[in-house]
Parts: C-alpha cells; sequence; structure tokens
C-alpha cells in the first residue's frame, strides 16, 4: 500500500523533487537537499551547533545527528547537516528516534565536559544556542568530576575580536567563515584532540575588514567584540530592523539599543543582498551615533563663535541668509553640497526646498568623487544578483573591499565558488585582483583606451595594458552578452570624465551588459533619484524632461542647469555663490581638491551646515543645524542596485536634532513656502506620485513582509508578480507611527494583489490633470573626453583612492575604528622607487606645484611602473593638498627626502 | 596445530641485504611486474579478484572491488600507499617496507599499472627513519633499473612513485585524513558517503584514488607471478592468503608471524608461533586485532584468524559481537596484568591522538581517560562503571561490534570499545580498584 501511494506521489510532485518521510510526516524536498533543511520544511527543527546555512556543512559537531532508517537491525546514525536526501528516506529525528536523541543528548553532555558554564558573566548567555539547548533538553546536574580545561582567557585574535578558548567549541564557524566568505583565512585549528583550539597564526592578526561577522555566528561567547563586549545583556536589547548606510551596498541590518543607546548592529540575512554578512565598519561605526560630540543643538555665528540658540533663532537666520543671498545676488547664488547621508524623505525634502523654493539647481550630493547623475541613473542597471550570477563582470572602478565591502564579498563569492569571471581595468591592484580571470592594468585616466581595446577597437592604444592581459580578457568578456559592468571612480586624482567615456565606451560596444554603481557614499543612489544633482529631477528625470510636471506639482523649477560640487566651489571661490548650504557634508576633509575647498568656503557670503557631528567644514559655518542620525529617524534608503528598504528608527535624536526632511520643512516655512508635508509619510506619498522611477512603491509595498529586503526601483511591470512577493505584516518589524496602521495590510497573496492592483487604478485615476508623467532618463554619451598631458619621464602618475579606515568622520568618531586608519602611505612599483633609492621602503617627498608631502613607501610590484598610489583622506595634510581639481590627471614628483 | 607455514611476503625478511635490488633481483624480483605488463589491466584485475585479498590495513575490504571503482571513472587516477602503520602494537608493515621495499614498489607498480595510474604516493609513517632511507634508496634503484619512471621496463607506461612521510598524527593513519594530509591540509577525516563518496572515487586531489595498505601490495607479486587462484587456495572462507601478524605481550616469543589465514587459530599463534604465555603464566585476555579491537579471554583461544570467524565469535561487548583482526597485531596479557591500566593506557593513547573534529571523540576520549586513570589510582565511586558504559555508548551506541558510532572515524569508538571491553571482561577488577582505593595489581 504505501509503494502504491508513494508511486501516485511521486507523479504529483514538482520536478527536481524527492519524497521523504521526516518524523513519519511525508514531505517534497528538492533533490540534493541537506536533511537538516528537509527537516526544517516539514516543521522539524534539528539542533546544531556547526551547521550554517551559509557556509559549507562540515559534520564535526555531530549535535544534528539522525537516525536514518536502514536494513533491519542496523541502526544508522547520520550528521543531518551533511548528509543529503534520497528519494524514499525515512529520517527519524530527537522526536522519534530515541537512539538520535540519545546520541544528541550525549553530544551536548560532551560539549558541556570542558565548557566553563561561565553564563552569568558571558555576553552570549541569554542567546546562546549552546545555553538554549542546554535548558532544554541537558540534565540539570553533570555526572563528571573531571577538571575542565584551562586556557588564558580572552586572547586577542585582532584589534576587534577577542577569543575566549574555554568557552569554544570547535565548531569551525568563524574558520570556515574566514576562509570560505572572506578569502581571509587568517584563523584556523591549531593542536588537536581536547587541546584543539582556534587560533591565529604565529605574528598575524585575524586582521580581515570582515572580522565582526565570526561573532556573530559563534555559537557561544567564545568570541566577543571589544564594542559590544560587556556593554549590555542580550535581553535588555531592543531591536529593529533597517538598512546599514555606513556605504551604498546597502546592507540588511538588526539595530539594538539599550537605554536609548546603540549597543549593536546585527546583520539580517537578505538574500539579494548582504546574505548575513556585514564589514567592520558598517558593523561598528554605531560608535559614532553614541559620540558625546554629536550636535544636539542650532548654532549660530556672532563674531567669531557659534554660540547655541533655539531653532526659531537658528532657522530665522538660515531663512535670512539664504533668502537674502537670492533674492539680492539671484537664485544661481545659492547651492547646496551634499545629501548622501539623509534618508530618501530628507533628500527630497532638500531637492524640493533647493529646485523648487530656493530655485537653485546647484545641487550636488556627490563631492567630486563620483558619476554624473545622468550616467548612474540612464545606464541599463544591474543587481548584485545579476552580476553574481553574470559569466563575466567588468570592474571598472574602485575598490570594492576597501569601499562596497560587502559588494566585494558577493563578487569574490561568486568568482570563487561560482562560474562568474571577473575582468578588472584598474590603475592600481585592488582587493579583486587576485580574483580576476584578466586585469587590465591602465595607466591613470586611460580607463577608456582600455575599455576600447578590450571591446576590440584598434590596439595602437591600450591605455598601458599589455596586449596578453587584453587577449586574456577579450576571452572572457567574449561579445559581451549578459556581461554586467561595475563602474565607478577607481581614482580621485583624475577627472570624472576617463571613466564615464570608458563607460560610454562599454555600453556602445555592449548593448546587452547592464552597470552596477559603484559608488559608496551611504544613501547617494536616493539622493540622486531624489533629484540631489545638477540637472535631474526626483525620479530620474532630466531637468528638461522634467520641467512641465514639477512646474505643475511645485510651481517652480530651475530654468537651466546648475554646477556641481567642484563647479559650486568654484563659483564661491570668486564670490558669485553667496548661499550655501552644507547638507552633511565636509568638503575640506571629502573634497579631492582641498585647496578649491578652502578657497569656496572662504568665498561662499554666508554658510549653512546641517550635520550631525562637528566636522572641520561645520566650524566655518554661520548657521548649524543639528540633524538626527542613522537609528534616530525612520525612512527609506536606496542602495547601488536601486533597491529601496526601509530605515528603523530605534533611538532618540541628542538635544533638539530634527529629521532632515524637517529641517527642509521648516526652513521652507521661514522662506515663506510649503512644502507640502508634515509627517514622514506624507513626504512619501509624494514621492511615491511625482517621481516617475517611484511610482507603485506605497507604503503597503515597502511594509510587506516579503519584500523585507527592499524593492527594486522602478517596480516591476507585472504587478501580479510583486503581489505574489507580498506576504504577512512583518512580526516586529517596525511601522513608523505615521504610517498607515499594519491592520490594513493584506495578510494573503491574493488579497494583497487586490490591494496593489486597487491601489495602482486609484492612483491612476488620482493623478493630475495636466502634463504627462515624463519618462526616465537613458544615458547618451558625452563626447570624448580631452586628452591627457603628456607625463614626463621623472614624474610618477597619482592614484588616489580611498580605504575602508580613514579619517572620515564617522570611522573618527568611533573609539573602536579610529585607530585602524592607516598613516598616509605612496604604494608604487619597485622600479620607480628604487630610482629615489626607496626600493626596499622608506620615506619620500612627494611634490606637485601645490604641494609637498613627506611619507612612507610600500614598494608593490603589482603596481604598474610610472604610477603611484596615496589613500584619500588618510590625515592632513595628505592626498587632497596634491589634487588640482580642474587637472584631468596628477603628475607628482617623488624624490628622496636626504 | 594445523601451521603450514607458506612464505608469500617474507621470503627475504630474513636476508641482512633483502631490502637491495641485487638481492631483490637474484631472488625473482621484478619478474611479476614484467608479466603484468603483458597483461591487459582487467587481466590483471582478474587475478587480484580471484585471489580474493581483504586489505591488510584493517578494514579488510576486498581489493578488487575498490580497483574496479577507481577504473571505471574518467581519468586521472591515483594510487597511495598507506603506509602510516599506527596502531600501536603493530609492526608489521614497517618489517615489509624496511627488509623488502623493491616488493612494495613492485607491487606499486603492478597496481597502478592495473588501475592507470601514472603518480603513486607513499604517506610513509614519519616516525620509520630506517624505512624512509631504505624505500628511497630503493626507489632510486627502481628508477635506475627501469622498474619505476618513465616506459617501465620497455612498456608504454610511465609511473612516478612520491615518498611522502608523515608527522606523527596517528590519525593521518585514516584513510581519508590520510588524504588531507597528503593535500598538505590538517589531519581531519572525511565524511564518507558511501558508495559514491570514497576515496576510490573522490580521493587525493578529488580524483579517484585506490589506496591500499603496505602489505597488501606487497602480495601483489606473488599473486601474478602464482595465480589468484592459488592465493586463494590458501586460507578459507571469504579469508584468502596468508597474513602477518604483529605478537607482542607477554609472550615467550613476541615478532612477525605470517601464517595461513583461517586455518590458524589465536592458540597457534600463540602457543606454536609465540611459544606460549611468558615463563608458562596463565593467559588473562588478548587484544586480538590492535588496540581499537574488541577484546577477547583465553575462551576466545581456538577462534580461527579470519574475517568473518572472529567477527562472528561470541565476543565480549555488551551489545554482541566478536572482534576484528584489524591491523593484525595481537597482544598478550597473562594474569599479573592490570586490566584497568591497559585500558587507561589505551585510553590515554587515543584521547592524545584524536584530531579534535567530532564533539564525541575530542571530549569523549579525553574523559575516559581521566575517568579510567582516576578509578586505577583509586579515586572512583561505584557509580562511574555504568557512568563509563553510558558514555561509551554516546560513541559507539549499542556497544557491540561492529558499532554504529556518533563520529566520522573510527578513532573515537575504538577509545570506547577498550574501556568496554575490560570494564566487561573484569567488572570485579574495576570494583577492586574503588573498594581498596588503589590498585590491586601494585
Amino acid at each position: 500500500m504505501t509503494d502504491t501511494a508513494s508511486t501516485s506521489h511521486a507523479i504529483d510532485r514538482a520536478p527536481g523533487c524527492v519524497t521523504v518521510t521526516v518524523d513519519g510526516r511525508t514531505v517534497d524536498v528538492p533533490e540534493g537537499e541537506l536533511m537538516i533543511q528537509a527537516a526544517e520544511r516539514a516543521g522539524v527543527y534539528i539542533p546544531r551547533f556547526c551547521y550554517h546555512p551559509r557556509l559549507a556543512p562540515v559534520g564535526m559537531c555531530r549535535m544534528c545527528l539522525v537516525q536514518v532508517q536502514g536494513p533491519p537491525g542496523r541502526l544508522i546514525l547520520e550528521p543531518s547537516c551533511f548528509k543529503k536526501v534520497a528519494d524514499g528516506m525515512v529520517i527519524m529525528t530527537q522526536n522519534t528516534s530515541p537512539a538520535a536523541k540519545k546520541a544528541q543528548e550525549g553530544v551536548l553532555e560532551f560539549l558541556l565536559l570542558n565548557h566553563p558554564l561561565d553564563c552569568p558573566v558571558c555576553d552570549r548567555g541569554g542567546e546562546c544556542p549552546l545555553q538554549d539547548q542546554t535548558m532544554a533538553h541537558g540534565p540539570g546536574e553533570t555526572r563528571m568530576v573531571e577538571e575542565k580545561r584551562h586556557w588564558e582567557k580572552p586572547i586577542p585574535l585582532s584589534d576587534l575580536v577577542l577569543l575566549d578558548r574555554e568557552r569554544c567549541i570547535q565548531c569551525a564557524r568563524c574558520t570556515r567563515f574566514a576562509e570560505e566568505i572572506a578569502g581571509d583565512p587568517l584563523i584556523d585549528f591549531v593542536e588537536r584532540g581536547g587541546h584543539t583550539e582556534v587560533n591565529t597564526f604565529p605574528g598575524e592578526p585575524f586582521a580581515s575588514y570582515f572580522s565582526g561577522n565570526t561573532v556573530q555566528i559563534c555559537p557561544v561567547g567564545a568570541l566577543t567584540a571589544t564594542p559590544y563586549r560587556f556593554k549590555a545583556r542580550p535581553w535588555d536589547l531592543e531591536q529593529v530592523e533597517s538598512t546599514c548606510t555606513s556605504c551604498a551596498v546597502g546592507c540588511r541590518i538588526a539595530v539594538q539599543s539599550s537605554t536609548n543607546r546603540l549597543t549593536r548592529y546585527l546583520g539580517l540575512d537578505s538574500d539579494p543582498v548582504n546574505q548575513g554578512w556585514l564589514c567592520d565598519k558598517g558593523r561598528f561605526d554605531f560608535e559614532s551615533v553614541n559620540h558625546e560630540a554629536r550636535l544636539a543643538s542650532p548654532l549660530v555665528r556672532k563674531g567669531d563663535q557659534l554660540v547655541e540658540v533655539g531653532w526659531a533663532e537658528a532657522l530665522d537666520a538660515a531663512a535670512r541668509g539664504l533668502g537674502d543671498a537670492a533674492s539680492i545676488h539671484g537664485a544661481a547664488a545659492v547651492a547646496v553640497i551634499g545629501g548622501a547621508r539623509l534618508a530618501n524623505e530628507g533628500a527630497y525634502a532638500w531637492a524640493k526646498l533647493a529646485k523648487s523654493v530656493l530655485g537653485t539647481d546647484s545641487v550636488d550630493a556627490q563631492l567630486g568623487d563620483g558619476l554624473p547623475a545622468e550616467l548612474v541613473l540612464g545606464l541599463p542597471r544591474a543587481t548584485i544578483d545579476d552580476a553574481c550570477a553574470a559569466s563575466a563582470v567588468v570592474l571598472l572602478g574602485p575598490d570594492l573591499k576597501e569601499e562596497l565591502p560587502v559588494l566585494y564579498l558577493r563578487l569574490r563569492s561568486a568568482a570563487v565558488h561560482g562560474d562568474t569571471r571577473l575582468v578588472e581595468l584598474t590603475p592600481a591592484p585592488t582587493g579583486l585582483t587576485r580574483y580576476a580571470a584578466a586585469t587590465l592594468g591602465h595607466r591613470p585616466g586611460e580607463a577608456a583606451a582600455a575599455a576600447r581595446a578590450l571591446t576590440g577597437g584598434p590596439a595602437d592604444d591600450t591605455g598601458g595594458v599589455a596586449a596578453d592581459a587584453v587577449e586574456r580578457a577579450r576571452g572572457v568578456v567574449g561579445s559581451g552578452d549578459g556581461v554586467v559592468v561595475v563602474i565607478g571612480r577607481s581614482s580621485l586624482a583624475e577627472s570624472a570624465d576617463g571613466v564615464a567615456e570608458a563607460a560610454a565606451v562599454l555600453a556602445a560596444a555592449w548593448p546587452g551588459a547592464k552597470f552596477l554603481p559603484a559608488l559608496r557614499r551611504a544613501n547617494v543612489h536616493g539622493a540622486l533619484d531624489m533629484g540631489l544633482a545638477p540637472g535631474v529631477l526626483p525620479g530620474r528625470v532630466t531637468l528638461d524632461d522634467g520641467r512641465d510636471w514639477y512646474t505643475a506639482a511645485w510651481g517652480k523649477v530651475p530654468a537651466a542647469r546648475g554646477h556641481d560640487t567642484a563647479g559650486i566651489l568654484t563659483e564661491a571661490a570668486e564670490g558669485r555663490i553667496q548661499g550655501l548650504v552644507l547638507l552633511g557634508a565636509d568638503p575640506l576633509a571629502d573634497f579631492p581638491d582641498r585647496e578649491l575647498a578652502r578657497r569656496g568656503l572662504a568665498g561662499a557670503g554666508f554658510v549653512v551646515t546641517v550635520d550631525t557631528l562637528p566636522t572641520e567644514s561645520a566650524r566655518t559655518a554661520d548657521v548649524v543645524l543639528p540633524a538626527a542620525m542613522f537609528a534616530e529617524t525612520a525612512g527609506t534608503t536606496t542602495n547601488l542596485e536601486g533597491r529601496v528598504s526601509r530605515l528603523g528608527q530605534k533611538i532618540t535624536p541628542p538635544g533638539v536634532a530634527w529629521p532632515d526632511w524637517m529641517i527642509a520643512s521648516e526652513l521652507a516655512a521661514r522662506l515663506g513656502a510649503d512644502l507640502g508635508f508634515s509627517t514622514l509619510t506624507e513626504v512619501w506619498d509624494e514621492i511615491e506620485r511625482l517621481a516617475p522611477s517611484h511610482a507603485g512603491i506605497t507604503p503597503t509595498v515597502l511594509g510587506a513582509a516579503r519584500l523585507r529586503d527592499g524593492v527594486l526601483a522602478p517596480l516591476p511591470d507585472e504587478l501580479p508578480v510583486l503581489a505574489e512577493h507580498l506576504g504577512d505584516v512583518t512580526q516586529g518589524f517596525d511601522i513608523p507611527q505615521d504610517t498607515e496602521p499594519a491592520a490594513v495590510l493584506p495578510d494573503s497573496a491574493e488579497e494583497s494583489q487586490q490591494v496593489a492592483g486597487a491601489e495602482a487604478e486609484a492612483e491612476a485615476e488620482a493623478a493630475p490633470v495636466g502634463p504627462a508623467r515624463p519618462a526616465t532618463l537613458t544615458y547618451t554619451a558625452p563626447p570624448a573626453a580631452a586628452k591627457l598631458p603628456p607625463r614626463d619621464a621623472y614624474a610618477l602618475r597619482l592614484v588616489v583612492s580611498r580605504t575602508m579606515y580613514d579619517h572620515g568622520t564617522l570611522v573618527q568618531h568611533s573609539p573602536s575604528l579610529a585607530g585602524l586608519a592607516p598613516g598616509l602611505l605612496l604604494r608604487a612599483n619597485p622600479y620607480d622607487l628604487d630610482r629615489v633609492g626607496a626600493g626596499k621602503g622608506g620615506q619620500v617627498q612627494v611634490r606637485t606645484t601645490r604641494a609637498s608631502l613627506v611619507v612612507e613607501t610600500a614598494p608593490d610590484p603589482g603596481m604598474p611602473r610610472g604610477s603611484a598610489w596615496l589613500a584619500f583622506n588618510a590625515g592632513t595634510p595628505g592626498a587632497a593638498d596634491l589634487i588640482d581639481a580642474t587637472a584631468t590627471v596628477i603628475d607628482v614628483r617623488v624624490e628622496s627626502t636626504s | 596445530m594445523a601451521m603450514t607455514e607458506p612464505r608469500l611476503i617474507t621470503t627475504r625478511v630474513g636476508d641482512p641485504e633483502g631490502h637491495t635490488l641485487e638481492r631483490y633481483l637474484a631472488t625473482g624480483g621484478y619478474t611479476a611486474l614484467r608479466t603484468a605488463l603483458g597483461m591487459s589491466p582487467d587481466e590483471i584485475h582478474a587475478q587480484v579478484k580471484a585471489s580474493g585479498i581483504l586489505g591488510r590495513g584493517g578494514a579488510e575490504f576486498p581489493a578488487h572491488i575498490k580497483w574496479r571503482t577507481t577504473m571505471d571513472l574518467p581519468q586521472p587516477h591515483y594510487l597511495v600507499v598507506n603506509a602510516d602503520e599506527g596502531e600501536p602494537s603493530t609492526f608489521k608493515d614497517h618489517m615489509l617496507i624496511e627488509r623488502d621495499p623493491h616488493q612494495l614498489i613492485e607491487g606499486m607498480a603492478i597496481a597502478a599499472f592495473a588501475v592507470q595510474a601514472h603518480v603513486a604516493f607513499v604517506y610513509l609513517r614519519g616516525e620509520f627513519a630506517l624505512g624512509f632511507e631504505r624505500l628511497q634508496t630503493a626507489l632510486n634503484e627502481a628508477y635506475e633499473h627501469g622498474a619505476v619512471g618513465r616506459n617501465i621496463l620497455g612498456s608504454d607506461f610511465s609511473l612516478d612513485i612520491v615518498l611522502h612521510p608523515g608527522a606523527g598524527a596517528y590519525i593521518c593513519g585514516e584513510e581519508t585524513a590520510l588524504l588531507e594530509s597528503l593535500e598538505g591540509k590538517r589531519g581531519f577525516p572525511r565524511i564518507k558517503i558511501v558508495p559514491t563518496v570514497v576515496p576510490a572515487t573522490i580521493g587525493v586531489y578529488s580524483k579517484p584514488t585506490v589506496l591500499n595498505n603496505v602489505e597488501t601490495l606487497s602480495n601483489l607479486p606473488w599473486i601474478i607471478a602464482n595465480g589468484g587462484d592459488a592465493f586463494a587456495g590458501l586460507g578459507e572462507n571469504i579469508s584468502t592468503g596468508t597474513r602477518l601478524f604483529s605478537l607482542s605481550g607477554h609472550v615467550e616469543k613476541p615478532g612477525n608471524y605470517e601464517v595461513e589465514m583461517v586455518k590458524t587459530t589465536y592458540r597457534d599463534l600463540i602457543d606454536g608461533y609465540g611459544g606460549g604465555v611468558l615463563g608458562g603464566r596463565q593467559l588473562k585476555f588478548i587484544i586480538p586485532g590492535g588496540v581499537s579491537s574488541a577484546w577477547f579471554g583465553p575462551q576466545h583461544l581456538d577462534v580461527p584468524l579470519g574475517r568473518q570467524e572472529v567477527g562472528a565469535a561470541d565476543g565480549v561487548m555488551p551489545g554482541g559481537g566478536g572482534t576484528m583482526l584489524g591491523s593484525g597485531s595481537v597482544i598478550v596479557a597473562d594474569d599479573t596484568t592490570c586490566p584497568v591500566r591497559i585500558a587507561w593506557r589505551i585510553a590515554k593513547f587515543f584521547a592524545h591522538e584524536s584530531c579534535g573534529q567530532c564533539t564525541p571523540c575530542r571530549e569523549g576520549t579525553g574523559w575516559l581517560e581521566k575517568a579510567v586513570w582516576r578509578i586505577e589510582n583509586g579515586d572512583g565511586r561505584p557509580a562511574d562503571l555504568d557512568l563509563l558504559l553510558d558514555v561509551s555508548d554516546n560513541i559507539a551506541p549499542g556497544l557491540s561490534w561492529p558499532y554504529p558510532m556518533t563520529t566520522i572515524c573510527f578513532l573515537g569508538p575504538s577509545s570506547a570499545v577498550a574501556v568496554v571491553s575490560a570494564l566487561s571482561m573484569f567488572r570485579d577488577d574495576f570494583e577492586a580498584h574503588i573498594e581498596l582505593g588503589r590498585c590491586p595489581h601494585d
């Protein structure tokens, strides 16, 4: 009878599935699935320690042993985390097999034999799988009297991570993460048997940018991170889901706090984005939110001093200064720099304030380190998953390991564990160079020539790339079909034109290619979407295309295209900008050309800073407005894929700091305008209604449980497809108080489809009569960039890029990270350094007509000859003092200091 | 006593110059390889299959099945020799390597040709200094002679043999830990999934790999020279041919003895070959197949030395079953022996050699050692005896032979088997320790 039943069942089941029985329950599971996963499908949880769904199984801890039915009289115990299901398999877990239950209890007893049971002083206590298992299934008392193992505790594995070897249960999660995921195999098992310990190699710390993940996945309290150690007990923590904005990858996180202070971020497993992982900068820079130097009160300049005042006085002063500048000198005399720190709602409010109320188009969220908005918004966009599924990814941009670390992890995994092959176009070696199938090491500023060579152009000018490398790379990319191009700025010491031209070359040669913009700055993609860039309006439309639409909606838009940050600073330096807003921007530290930044800020008649922490630029301002920081305000953010996801509010801002959108709204009121919204949700509603790229992304969609990973803007055309993904309202997912109540959200896919459909209809009816909604922009290539000046034989052409830890505001206000910023270091080929007597390292003098620096050298055979690399924002003086923003490339003289 | 004394693989071990190429050639060496090179791989396989030879490393798996699995898979194939003889009291491969290295090399060449492996590795126990020297010298001679290298003995077949010394870990004698170590990794045993994920399918460098013991391969020249049927004519049932047994402990004449399988009993081995228990004292127990095996008592002396015969014997494990011939070593313990101390010494060995991968072994072997040591030193509690059995049951559920395991490899259960054997046979001894508060044998 069983046979008949299973046969008929086999006909019904989905292709690629097998039928297994778990504790008497029959389930269809995908072929090749692990038993532990199959059991979960059947609703049976098998306890485990070493198993982690994102790591290769090792079957070491033996906690997940189950009984598998074999020949009569033969007991077969198998690790369910390691063995895959087979059709007809009968699995008996601890629930139905006394043998499996006894084996698991035995493993638990073995694990506790040498575990210190110092739970009361262990950070893991309260959220510890070993503790939970023991409380649930373990005996109340030990049967053993033997002395436990003793180790020195704890020992540092790195600056951030400490190891208590007494607590360690040797599950290999941390070591597997380090090797498989991070590619930093710097920790491993040492010794054997009962003496087995995890440790580093002698003299080589676990200096990984991703070390914090090992702490998160440790199933006991063996690994602790210095920023959280002894700071809180898990049961005192409250948490909310959010999206990390330390860079533009948009990793999903749980933000945890205690007594209105942030205590910890944990990575959430968002399949299309971070898959559970975080970089250490993103994980630990919450310390800057808690920093005592946070701006908590508005400040107004009175004489030489910035004096604390109330909001009314500060807003009046700001409105007067900016209003006067616009009315006396014209709208073009007002400009806004910054905005990438802001949530989408804040960015939209400020774009509306600048472009409609103040009437200026000189607005730029990028600080001379980005790409033209038209290019970012107008090229066919790839997702991270697209890139990881592509047969070839062309990397034309920054060192992802330093600037977009979790994107680096994803691409590294695709290259190492998947079938994706990487081709790099880069002026200096990057973290992905060792995984690349081909690296086209071009001369600074000559990415376009390398791109032409890659796409089969004439071979006479390859930008300095060796012919065999070009040949190899061509073999990888083939015809360019299905290629994903990661595009960003590989060097701040050259103009963006070179990269823009290279992108244009690739886009023209490969019509099927998709592009993933690698701009790193927090919510820079959301800021561009919301119109915080010259020449664009919210929703990815150009100023000209969107003029009628937004004039109808806003009343007014700028007449002509404004300036980017370099242009704004130049105008200001020459006295033509009289009112300047620094929207979370610190040009003195963060703009590639420090001299221009200095002249610009000095020349701007009136400067308003909206910021969270005191910066060098803020100290020069006339009015300082304190803004709420990450985790202090709800809203949405947009990652480099164009994925819109929700930010959670967990704590209240310090003092009287306000959310950015509210500051914009109140300032507009002082300027005699009404932005038209008084709650966060009203801001979003307006974005959804007006911005063409964001149509349909309603609060319902953003709040849907199955869309916790966020939604890509624009939404897919087919609403049913989307509705299929709508699920229950997330349990515990914070719904900002000013959004729709959760009760109205649909609780079945069918209903949600109806709701989403109905909303679309309602929206179509409610669309404003008048101008048609403008189309989102498509990129048209600019004319070829200017020819580069010849390099003289005694100079090295400069490459400047960022490192993960630097002298940036967030890192320097995070005590655990501040010390990790490397000093200023010049990397160059030993051949070039040899010529100035520094072939084996040592100090050299680096000189341009602007400035001269004395720096340490790091000979690097991977650097192309004739080029030299410096880290950006590695202190003052630094690379920014050498760079002239008007030059296409920067040549430096490197000389012996003696 | 039915002692037939056939000598298949020990003909040269008494010759002080038996390890040299000159003596090897003078005594018929490398003629079997020449014969084999004139056969097809399938014909060689057929002879091995006809011989019925079981692996001599301890698991006693039919060699021809391993070979066939690899032979049927795509190239490249590898041959790996397990020469990491680390089982305490086992010293047979040690002797074959030092005294007759060319016989092993000839056997390797025959096997490599049969499975079409062009690279073969010898994973040699690191402590075998003289063995390394002798084998390397012999290998150099074999290359010089043309028995190894390009186009061996003028054939189309080429073979390189790489000698790889281990670094002192017992676990690297476990075949999959050996492969990990050979690949330069930590010696952690791999999880096998029979029959799809075993060394014969996914071995060294993830390629099909035939992994044979030194003694197994040393039999090949004889099998090729005399035919598989002649080999199968020796022994009985599935245990064919002869086997080398390392006899040690309380016995008059300890040493290695080549005996015909099944036709010989433990009594023959101990009283006949070994000259009886030392000093004519009473036999207390034997450890019949390496320290990993379940123990036997005087009542088992007439069990024949065959895989099925010892396996089906009415043994001492509480869960039933006999024991194994294992690595081919027999330790004899007379009536002056403290079984608690022997169990402790074995437990200490396994605790020291556990690789640390599986929880039950990493923690369990250490605890067994400490607990038995406590009993041996008079600090035992009455409850400890049942606790020992229950904890052992969590490593080798059922406490039977053969045993299910909660670990990846056999190391952890081996420790439990020794302790459980001692406790099952000599519970009185354990209780006496606890009651007296000291070892009664001191």
